[in-house]
């Protein structure tokens, strides 16, 4: 994968980009792409690129241009159909230099203008200067599995896949938290491009391009997630039928995303069954071996050693696997918040940040993995609940009804007579309202958000001003009502918790961290849009989560992985900080000074609760309030220490292996293009 | 200390509330989700341990402890119940 940069002016009487600038921008994204470094400037924009080689190692550099050197990009990801848009495109007469996908975009461009990139099947962040238009467009693949941020300021618009990289661009960019940003975090548990934690950054929103000429600026969807509305719109063939198009279809996504690629590709294996099958898919793809990788946890509570293993053997993969202890996540949640650079309601990131180094380590730099399963085809427990809840809600007097919620959740049948009456009260609360917009996230949001009583005296007041729960429902599709409620559901759980957090904070963000790439075949847009075509009881069928997925599945896998219980993916929270192995960082974030020049949360009470977790010393879990509450302060604390407070640190010089700069002075009448440059920090 | 401040110098503690003004006490601590159904058995074993109450299952309901001033009156209760059975067994054990 990669990293991309660059700044357009927005008005002519700005000087040219710094080339220290742009070198900067790209040494911040050092990691994301460590194998070659690129540089585009002309007197408006300039365009940076950080390489990861996976596909045409030769010639795929970048910034890349079309044949009249008149149109340049930078471009973070993969084209899977690449090759099949190269054939249309040569068919129309274009010329190809490279075998790369690059190249396919800037034709694409000119073939279609930005028509282009509901052509592409893959995932990517883009960068494209016309210079003749003088026009910067900026395209995001449909569901935000690429990242690509946005500043404005002093006449000039940053851009860059991580913010760190906007930072150092421009030193005088404020650095400062955006209050927004907060009351979404701790609400949504992310927050929700456009929206960012930084006040004036903002993210393009995924599925979106957007046309930067001459000052003027254009943002439209080029895609959005559809669900059928009627019967012409929902899938009219049997349960049966749909189970085989989804294998068809997700044959065909892991094909592409094993073979597209010039290096090897690994997978994941996390013992459930979404990574299972892409990995049983994978190794008929590939006819040979692979590597596979897994987490495993001291804490039993958290292992999924034994499925992991069932999994790996019945593939015959050569299987690497990483052991987390609580000390582990410790150590490593600084630079885990670092690259993240959002706050963090769960540790569960930390994790894959150790599995990427595995991969890395390992030589590979490619893998495949299952994410995506859950939101496309209902498999969380979130759709079940809300099932329940509805259920419950169209008879609210009921006593039966949300009984059903016992073989949800069987530890209320478990837990004391006082939390089972406290949770029956808490999961039906509002039930009145159970066909209006958001019913299902209640219970997610209403929680997080109590955790806002933390807040600083400031924030807690600019955030009950910002009802971000109601502004998020206002700017639903206009159709939504119109979709089944599971469709509901799952649009506002790709539209919060899948682009904002599990495809960064636990996908792109970790895996970049080592320089590897995730690919994800569920979120293969023809495989999306079958998913969603689909009709609901297709995939939650009663209470079976993924009813058509498992079907598809049957004889990929071995039956123990299909049959199994759901298991979410979750990683010891707070029980990592406290106890002796509490890191000195800990303590420091947590003390008064340090809350409070970070300005987000009030002293006093992140001192509570420092006092009551520190009186754990590990041996029971802590509730769900208190490991989200530690594990939000402590990133925040980090977030803020490294992102705002810390100055982009400029020192490293890069070596540049493609550099084009326009306003160079030719010295051979050669002209000033395709050299290997250095720039030198100022 | 009366109990009604006792317990809600404890939902402030433990809960971490950081404006005591925000925290009335007629709020209903769940659906404010300042307390949830772990928080609820932690407030059972406070009120246990520094009441020397015993708490019944079928006390453990909503009606009885969702706020701080129910608490307030559910531990009276308690302890006007227990006076009651103190005099009873006087009563009864006296010769």
């Amino acid at each position: 994968m990669c990293g991309i940069a660059g700044s357009v002016a927005l008005n002519d009487e700005l000087p040219p980009p710094a080339l220290e600038d742009l070198s900067a921008m790209v040494g911040a994204l050092r990691h994301r792409g460590p194998d070659e470094f690129g540089l585009y400037r002309d007197r408006r924009v300039g365009l940076g690129h950080a390489r990861l080689s996976i596909i045409d190692l030769a010639t795929g550099q970048q910034p890349l241009a079309n044949e009249s050197r008149s149109t340049w990009v930078v471009f973070n990801g993969e084209i899977y159909n690449y090759v099949e848009l190269r054939t249309e495109l040569v068919a129309r007469g274009h010329r190809f230099r490279t075998k790369s996908d690059t190249e396919v975009i800037v034709h694409a461009y000119e073939q279609w203008a930005d028509g282009a990139f509901a052509r592409f099947n893959g995932q990517f962040a883009v960068a494209l200067w016309d210079s003749v238009g003088e026009t910067l467009v900026l395209a995001r693949d449909r569901l935000g599995v690429r990242p690509i941020y946005l500043c404005e300021h002093a006449g000039r618009l940053w851009f860059a896949s991580e913010v760190k990289a906007i930072f150092a661009g421009d030193l005088s960019i404020p650095r400062k938290f955006d209050p927004l940003g907060f009351a979404e975090t701790f609400t949504f548990w992310t927050t929700t491009a456009p929206q960012s934690v930084f006040a004036g950054v903002t993210e393009l929103e995924p599925g979106h391009v957007r046309t930067i000429s001459h000052g003027r600026v254009e943002d439209r969807a080029f895609w959005e997630p559809r669900y059928p509305v009627d019967e012409r719109t929902t899938f009219a063939g049997s349960l049966e039928e749909a189970g085989e198009r989804v294998r068809a279809a997700l044959e065909d996504s892991v094909r592409l995303r094993m073979l597209r690629a010039d290096v090897p590709v690994g997978s994941y294996l996390s013992g459930g069954l979404d990574s299972s099958l892409v990995a049983a898919i994978g190794r008929q793809v590939k006819g040979d071996r692979f590597h596979t990788y897994s987490i495993r946890f001291e804490d039993v509570e958290y292992d999924e050693t034994s499925f992991q293993r069932t999994m790996a053997a019945f593939i015959e993969s050569d299987h690497h696997e990483v052991t987390v202890r609580r000390e582990d996540i410790a150590a490593v949640f600084p630079e885990v918040v670092l690259h993240a650079e959002r706050p963090l309601l769960r540790t569960a990131p930390a994790p894959l940040f150790l599995l990427s180094r595995l991969v890395h380590e390992s030589g590979i730099k490619v893998v495949l993995t299952g994410e995506g399963a859950d939101e496309m085809f209902a498999g969380y427990d979130l759709f079940r609940e809300a099932k329940i809840r509805r259920f419950w809600g169209r008879r609210p007097a009921s006593r039966i009804r949300p009984r059903l919620l016992e073989r949800l959740y069987p530890y209320l049948t478990r837990s004391p007579v006082a939390q089972r009456a406290f949770a029956r009260e808490f999961f039906g609360r509002g039930r009145e309202r159970w066909a209006e917009p958001g019913f299902s996230h209640q219970t997610r949001w209403q929680p997080a958000a109590a955790l806002q009583r933390l807040f600083a005296a400031n924030l807690r007041h600019e955030a009950s001003r910002l009802d971000v729960t109601e502004r998020l429902l206002a700017a639903l599709p206009a159709e939504f009502r119109e979709w089944s409620f599971l469709a509901q559901d799952q649009y506002l759980e790709v539209r919060t918790l899948l682009s904002g957090y599990l495809l960064s904070s636990q996908g792109d963000r970790m895996l970049m961290a080592h320089s590897v790439e995730g690919r994800f075949p569920y979120l293969d847009v023809e495989l999306v849009e079958l998913a969603n075509s689909l009709p609901p009881s297709y995939k939650l069928r009663g209470l079976d989560e993924k009813h058509v997925l498992k079907r598809a599945a049957a004889g990929l896998v071995p039956e123990e992985i299909l049959r199994r219980p759901k298991q979410p993916y979750r990683a010891p929270d707070a029980l990592s900080f406290v106890g002796a192995a509490t890191p000195d960082w800990v303590t420091e974030i947590v003390s008064e000074h340090a809350v409070a020049e970070a300005g987000v949360f009030d002293p006093a009470a992140v001192g509570r609760l420092w006092r009551k977790c520190r009186a754990n010393p590990g041996h029971t879990q802590f509730s769900n309030a208190d490991n989200m509450a530690l594990v939000g302060v402590l990133s925040t604390g980090l977030l803020f220490e490294q992102l705002v407070r810390r100055v982009s640190n400029r020192s490293a010089t890069i070596e540049f292996k493609t550099f084009v700069d326009q306003l160079a002075i030719p010295e051979t009448g050669q002209a000033n293009t395709g050299h290997v440059g250095e720039v030198l920090p100022r | 200390m009366t109990v009604q401040e006792r317990v809600r110098g404890f939902v402030l503690e433990y809960f971490y509330v950081s404006d005591s003004a925000e925290l009335k006490d007629e709020i209903s601590l769940i659906d404010s989700g300042i307390v949830d159904s772990t928080g609820m058995m932690e407030i059972i074993l406070f009120l246990e341990g520094e009441y020397g109450i015993h708490i019944e299952d079928h006390e453990t309901i909503p009606e009885n402890l969702e706020s701080i001033s129910r608490i307030a009156t559910f531990v009276a209760k308690k302890h006007a119940a227990a006076s009651d059975r103190g005099i009873a067994g006087e009563l009864i054990d006296d010769p």
